[in-house]
């Protein structure tokens, strides 16, 4: 039996509402929201927002297989200090999450972390080849609702074909990572000026466009659901705005970093910045802050990607891609959109709640009778990123140095408090 | 001056500086004893990942004749995993107490990177297809000796080639332009960089028109494996569209100059011997590397000796 918490003087930001109030959670349920709420455990929320906690639709875990960056458990504290009470597992884990045995390995070992619901998505094709079909209907009676091949696309559009029509059969979503391979080859950063000057072999835009136009198709051909990761440039934008129009089951997400941070950096060598798909041009930052605008993205992910530190001291070309954004998600964003808060809650939590198909226990309003999965922050505390203090078992994170604004106070998963006054509780 | 990793960071006051500086140099170079203790006590160590002779040869010579000790690391270039433990070489190396590295690597970004673990001076002898500092350094100082014109205002320079992929036409067109000349670069579009528009220089995709007006001629080397990534359907296709032939030679105004970095691809790139060039200056290109790194390495490693006097 769970002691029973109460959140004070925080203001409750649900759909339809905005109210200055207290909660009372008992046994990991809101029994109250009322003034003057009194518990065995007190949590203050002055000037704070009371959400629901988030949801990332897109997270590097690396258990299994490269623990020396990051556990399912060391990922989950760094989740729960972000605010996240839900993590999507990406498959590209080594054995890659393509059989029950791993799907059921990494739920346990999320349950075991006890910090998040740690929520595996599976493999469209076996071991992420894209040469046959993973076992998808073995894979989704074990609960697994998304399907990726993160990491790379499915580059054969017949296999792609197979995989939408046969995951239409199991009412289960597709996302895919869209980069046609040969244009990428080698690829460090985004192919423009700044490539030019480098010399380094570019990642052109179109590269991720021809993906998201032939995917687009495909739903409209098969008719089963999509959901595009990161889009990173204007014109996938553009094409997804259009397709949403024509009524397509299609859903989108970028990346904090993506909504930050561009080509240029790749100006000072440091690997931090080498990210997959690359950084972009400032002219795509505002078409990717357009799309949440109006709707045509549904999600902010963080594509929380560890790695060791001697692996991005390595050379441009050499080292892996990816950076951490678990811990920073919430500041970048309030710090780099013009979104209302409802807006940005509806990105990080009720959307991909929705997405990931784990809407009847996350992204749900802060009311009686719901489930406690919460987060308390405070949209205006400026904090500086501190390499010392990450909880992420790797310091990748290009932020390192920076303030940030808007900070997570308190998170609780299942009504036990995972992180007070942002320090994690285990 | 603490690095020179790129010809931006020198800076046109830089650059005539080092050149100047190189006169003096070669000057030395002319001594029946070419050697002078300037950096007597100063330690050198040559990094090269990537294969070089006459850049290696070079730095090597320089360093030798300004009295500096030398040690060289080798990489072979077939070792897997090349950047995993540069770190751990730097601090190794820096520990043994170095002055400068003179670091050649495939991966642009290096000399940077390095710079960021040792408190050492950092020369840059060639990162990826980024930039070749010195050896810009050498074609300014090979012109200015054959022309007798320190500023190359109005100069015509051309450079030939795989523009995309080349260090040394990088470095060059910055520091051709920062000496005033006007420099056209002449490439099938698969052979220059994807957006080149705030480059100073003209693009032009074919060799026969800028032959007449050109008064440098600079060739760069087509590597062959160009052909199997699709930029050029065969190595004859590209010699007959871009490579220098008798025909093309006999169309360069009289007073033109013709410079290739080498190596060079008999056959491709250079359909003509050298030696049949009347103004060819490719061995000037290679005498004056040395001068040149001599100043390179006096002005990083030097402050407060003196050149005078015999070693």
């Amino acid at each position: 039996m769970s002691k029973s918490v109460v959140i004070k003087g925080g203001t409750i930001v649900n759909r339809d509402s905005e109210i200055k109030s207290d909660v009372r959670i008992e046994n990991g349920v809101i029994v109250e929201v009322a003034k003057n709420l009194k518990a065995d455990v007190q949590l203050d929320a002055s000037g704070c927002i009371v959400t629901s906690g988030f949801v990332d639709l897109h997270a590097h875990l690396r258990e299994p297989g490269r623990e020396e960056a990051e556990t399912i458990e060391t990922g989950s504290r760094a989740g729960a200090l972000g605010g996240y009470t839900a993590l999507v597992a990406m498959p590209n884990t080594d054995p890659p999450q393509d059989s029950i045995a791993v799907i059921d390995f990494v739920r346990e070992q999320g349950k075991r972390a006890g910090l998040v619901d740690v929520v595996p998505s599976g493999c469209i094709t076996l071991g992420r080849q894209g040469e046959t079909l993973a076992p998808m209907a073995e894979l989704a009676h074990a609960g697994v609702t998304l399907f990726t091949d993160d990491g790379v696309g499915v580059q054969n559009a017949s296999l792609m074909r197979r995989a939408l029509e046969y995951a239409k059969g199991l009412g289960v979503t597709l996302a895919q990572h869209c980069e046609v391979a040969e244009l990428t080859e080698g690829a460090v950063m985004n192919e423009c000026q700044c490539c030019t000057d480098l010399g380094l072999p570019g990642w052109p835009a179109i590269a991720e466009e021809l993906m998201v136009f032939r995917d687009i198709e495909l739903v409209r051909m098969t008719g089963a659901s999509m959901h595009f990761l990161h889009l990173s440039t204007e014109r996938s934008v553009e094409l997804v705005r259009a397709a949403k129009r024509d009524g397509l089951p299609i859903t989108a997400e970028v990346t904090p970093h993506h909504l930050s941070l561009t080509q240029e950096l790749l100006g000072t060598y440091d690997p931090v910045f080498k990210v997959n798909p690359p950084l972009r041009s400032a002219q795509d930052i505002r078409a990717l802050k357009a799309g949440l605008l109006d709707g045509t993205i549904d999600a902010i992910a963080t594509d929380h990607a560890p790695h060791p530190r001697r692996d991005k001291e390595m050379s441009l070309d050499i080292a892996p891609p990816g950076m951490l954004g678990l811990e920073t998600a919430l500041g970048v964003v309030l710090g780099n959109s013009e979104l209302e808060i409802k807006d940005v809650v509806a990105l990080l939590s009720w959307n991909p709640a929705r997405i990931a198909r784990i809407d009847a226990e996350h992204g749900r309003p802060v009311a009686i009778g719901e489930p406690a999965n919460i987060c308390i922050f405070d949209p205006d505390l400026a904090w500086s990123v501190d390499l010392e203090r990450l909880a992420s078992k790797s310091i990748n994170s290009p932020y390192v140095g920076r303030t940030l604004r808007g900070k997570i106070r308190h998170t609780l998963f299942k009504g036990t408090p995972t992180v007070i006054d942002g320090q994690a509780q285990k | 001056m603490k690095h020179l990793r790129s010809i931006d960071e020198l800076g046109v006051d830089g650059l005539v500086a080092l050149l100047q500086l190189t006169d003096h140099m070669a000057e030395i170079n002319q001594r029946p004893v070419p050697k002078v203790p300037a950096l007597r006590g100063r330690t050198v160590a040559s990094l090269f990942f990537e294969d070089s002779t006459r850049t290696r040869l070079s730095f090597e010579t320089a360093a030798k004749r300004l009295s500096a000790d030398t040690m060289t690391f080798n990489v072979s270039t077939s070792s897997v995993n090349k950047g995993e433990s540069l770190r751990d070489t730097v601090a190794t190396i820096t520990d043994m107490g170095v002055d400068a590295f003179v670091v050649r690597h495939k991966s642009v970004g290096i000399p940077w990177q390095i710079s960021q673990w040792t408190k050492s001076s950092i020369i840059n002898a060639g990162d990826g297809a980024h930039q070749h500092p010195t050896q810009a350094l050498v074609d300014c100082y090979t012109i200015r000796e054959a022309t007798h014109e320190s500023r190359f205002d109005g100069m015509q320079i051309t450079i030939v080639g795989d523009i995309k992929h080349s260090r040394v036409a990088r470095s060059n067109i910055q520091a051709f332009s920062m000496l005033g000349a006007k420099v056209t670069v002449v490439a099938p579009p698969t052979l220059l960089p994807p957006d080149l528009s705030h480059w100073p220089v003209q693009i032009n995709h074919h060799l026969d028109e800028v032959i007449p007006t050109s008064d440098v001629l600079y060739m760069l080397r087509l590597q062959s494996e160009r052909m199997s990534q699709g930029h050029v359907p065969t190595l004859r296709e590209y010699s007959e569209q871009y490579g220098l032939t008798q025909k093309r030679v006999a169309r360069l105004k009289d007073s033109a100059i013709v410079m290739h970095p080498g190596p060079m691809n008999r056959g491709v790139e250079m359909q003509i011997d050298p030696s049949d060039v009347k103004n060819s200056l490719i061995h000037r290109q290679v005498a004056n590397g040395v001068s040149v790194r001599m100043a390179v390495l006096f002005e990083l490693l030097g402050s407060g000796s003196s050149l005078g006097g015999q070693a």
